[in-house]
Parts: structure tokens; C-alpha cells; sequence
């Protein structure tokens, strides 16, 4: 049962990993990049490594995702703000 | 054919034009800007040169990928098996952890007594190494106000959050605060730590800094109050560990004692220890965002977009060519 999840787990890893490089939009490729953090917190729960799992939740998925965003906010690459959405070209 | 046509326009652009009316004379103006255009741009290559650089570009990337994968691939399968008993890391060191841990270092949690007890040496430098890093983000973005010109420093807080943000950090934040002290604290008895617990309450602030404002978040945590408690937490762990050096190393007695391990106060320094390290890396974490958000790399309001560069196939390139 450990095994197949964790198998499973491990191959969505690698599928999210595609999926990251072939995101068509930034923003996109946060989003997937924050899951792929996610599937990591599962397979470290599998592994018996609560606190790992806790910081990865934390730093992996929330502080750094939360800085990508920051930067794409800056550099006006994340639609909605102010200016109108950059994004639709 | 199209060479000839070239050599035409490139000839006419070194003579003077002699007695062309106004309109012909736009007209040739803009041939010549739509020749030099295309004898400097990469785009306007032949398509062909173009699409085999793009497929080799493609099939480059895509086989530096394979050969990194696989380079990787062969050093892993080289590996002993995960867990396994005849392993390098199965020796004494890792039996004497295990075995006599608890009783030395009074921590139920044996990786606390391992990262904060053993190798606390280990774990002062990685909190330096965040330090170092807080240190390198606060040189690079913070932009200190220029004497008597507060005016400029900072923008003032901005329109209100959304009210589903606001609503879910009134609900998250507590919870979330709690969370990463519990981690903090119990992090000798439990699996956590100073790390993870200090990683949990970074975030919890940051999602309130996002939902009520830079003003609000500062009141409660300032970037200078960061430093301070970074560097009083630095110096805490350095003195605590000289210390207990100095005074105990090697597990003689230090006037510190292991206490009953399972109690809440017990296993000696690595309670404190855990603390100082929550704080730092909770301070880390938050202070990185509030300069990220507070810095001055580009501006925050709409008046950049007037400055912005004109791209050189906009139209205002093309109307000065057609008014000319």
C-alpha cells in the first residue's frame, strides 16, 4: 500500500516536474512549481518525517511561492494589477 | 531578384534625394527605415536559418537535459539500497545516538538531541548562513531614506485587501501562530523544532502582513525589530554554546542539567536553543518579504509605464517615420 502511493506519489513528481518546464504562463508555472512542494510533504509524511514535511509545507509551498509571485507582481508579468493583464499576449 | 532590389535601396540611400515631392520623399523614408530594420534584425532572418536554429536549439537543450538526467541517474544507482542494514551509516556513531541520546541529552526527540546537543556547532553555522543571506537581501534592497526626507521612503499603505484574504487571515493566522509555537516548544518531546515551527510562524506573518497591511504587520514586527531579534537570538545561541563548551563539553557537568526527559522544561539547552532558532528563522523569513515588498528596485504606482521604453516596432517608431 506505502509502496504504491509513494510509486504514485513519485511519478507525479516527475510528471508535475514536465510540467513546470512546458507551463505556458508564469503564473502557471508558480502554481504547478507550488504542487510539486505538496507532492513533496506527502512523500516525506509517507517517509516518516513529520518535520520535514512541516517546513516543506511552509517554506517550499508558502515562502517561496509567495516571493515568485512578488517578483512576477514586479515585473508586471501577473495580470490584474493595476495596469491591466500583461498576460494575454 | 530580391538582392538587386536591395542594391537599389541601399543606392538611394547614399545619394541625396534631388526633387521628390513630400509624400514620395515619406514614402522613401520609410523604405530606407524599413531596409536598415531588417538588415539589423534577427528576426527578419531567412525563415529557414531561423527554423533549423530553433529545432537545433530544441534538440540541444533536450539532450543536455538527458545527459544531466543521466549523469544523475548513474551516480544514484551506486547508492546502498535506502534503509538497508549493511549501509555505511549503520556504525557506532549512529548506535550511540540512539542508544545512549535520550539519557545525554534528556530530549525525547533524538533529532533535536542531534542537531541541538551534538552538533549544535553544525546549527549555529546554518543559522548564520541565514543570517548571511538576510544580511545580503537587506544590502541589496533596503533603501534607507535620505536624511531629512522621509517623504520618499516608503509609499503609504495601500487600498484595502480582499475581503476573502482578510477573512481567511483572521481565521488562519491564530491557528497558524499557535501552530509554529507548539512546533517551537515541543520540538525537544516531538517530531519539529526550531526550524520547522520558525519556518510555520514566518509564513502566519506574512499572510498578515498580505491581509492588513505593511502598517499593522510593522506595528507588530518592524524590519528593525527583525534585526534586533535576529541578532539577540545570534548571540544568545554563540554565548549559550560557548558556555556550555567552556564549561561542560563532552557531557561533564555544566550546571545545565538534562532534566527528566518528556518534561516540557527538560533536556537542558536545547529547549532555549530551539527558541533562538525559531526566532531567527521566523525573523528570516518575514523580513525577507517585507523587503522584497518594501523595495525600491521598481516602483510601485503606474508612473513607470510612461517612462517605459518604446519597443522598436511600436507604432509611435512608425508614425515619426510617416510624419517625417
Amino acid at each position: 500500500m506505502t509502496d504504491a502511493m509513494m510509486t504514485g506519489l513519485l511519478i507525479l513528481l516527475l510528471v508535475n516536474a514536465v510540467l513546470v518546464v512546458c507551463a505556458r504562463s508564469l503564473l502557471a508555472a508558480c502554481l504547478i512549481f507550488m504542487v510539486q512542494s505538496l507532492i513533496m510533504v506527502l512523500i516525506w509524511i509517507l517517509l516518516r518525517a513529520p518535520d520535514l514535511a512541516v517546513t516543506e509545507a511552509a517554506v517550499g509551498s508558502g515562502i517561496s511561492s509567495l516571493l515568485f509571485f512578488l517578483a512576477l507582481k514586479r515585473i508586471r508579468a501577473l495580470g490584474g494589477g493595476k495596469e491591466g493583464g500583461d498576460h494575454a499576449k | 531578384m530580391r538582392n538587386d532590389l536591395d542594391q537599389d535601396l541601399r543606392a538611394s540611400l547614399e545619394e541625396p534625394v534631388p526633387s521628390a515631392s513630400p509624400l514620395d520623399q515619406a514614402h522613401l523614408l520609410q523604405h530606407r527605415s524599413a531596409v536598415l530594420r531588417e538588415e539589423n534584425d534577427l528576426s527578419r532572418m531567412e525563415p529557414d536559418a531561423l527554423r533549423r536554429l530553433r529545432i537545433l536549439y530544441r534538440v540541444l537543450s533536450v539532450l543536455v537535459a538527458c545527459g544531466i538526467v543521466g549523469t544523475l541517474l548513474w551516480g544514484v544507482a551506486d547508492l546502498p539500497a535506502f534503509g538497508g542494514g549493511a549501509n555505511p551509516t549503520e556504525n557506532e556513531v549512529m548506535d550511540r545516538y540512539l542508544s545512549e541520546g535520550m539519557r545525554e541529552g534528556g530530549a525525547t526527540n533524538l533529532v533535536a538531541n542531534m542537531i541541538l546537543d551534538y552538533r549544535a556547532f553544525d546549527t549555529l553555522g546554518e543559522s548564520h548562513v541565514l543570517f548571511t543571506a538576510a544580511c545580503a537581501v537587506l544590502l541589496l534592497l533596503s533603501r534607507e531614506p535620505e536624511r531629512g526626507d522621509l517623504s520618499r521612503s516608503v509609499p503609504e499603505a495601500d487600498a484595502p485587501a480582499d475581503p476573502v484574504l482578510v477573512f481567511t487571515a483572521r481565521v488562519l493566522c491564530p491557528a497558524l501562530l499557535l501552530f509554529g509555537l507548539y512546533v517551537v516548544l515541543n520540538g525537544h518531546l516531538g517530531p519539529g523544532g526550531g526550524f520547522s515551527g520558525g519556518t510555520v510562524m514566518g509564513a502566519a506573518l506574512i499572510l498578515y502582513r498580505c491581509a492588513f497591511g505593511r502598517r499593522r504587520a510593522s506595528a507588530f514586527l518592524s524590519l528593525r525589530g527583525c534585526r534586533t531579534l535576529t541578532g539577540a537570538a545570534l548571540a544568545f545561541y554563540a554565548l549559550s554554546k560557548a558556555w556550555s563548551f567552556f564549561t561542560g563539553a563532552n557531557h561533564l557537568p555544566s550546571g545545565i542539567g538534562p532534566g527528566t526527559p518528556g518534561a516540557i522544561l527538560s533536556a537542558g539547552l536545547i529547549l532555549p536553543l530551539n527558541i533562538a532558532v525559531g526566532c531567527v528563522v521566523c525573523c528570516t523569513m518575514y523580513g525577507f518579504f517585507a523587503l522584497f515588498e518594501e523595495s525600491g528596485i521598481l516602483p510601485e504606482g503606474d508612473g513607470s509605464s510612461g517612462r517605459s521604453r518604446p519597443e522598436p516596432g511600436s507604432s509611435r517608431f512608425r508614425k515619426g517615420g510617416a510624419e517625417a
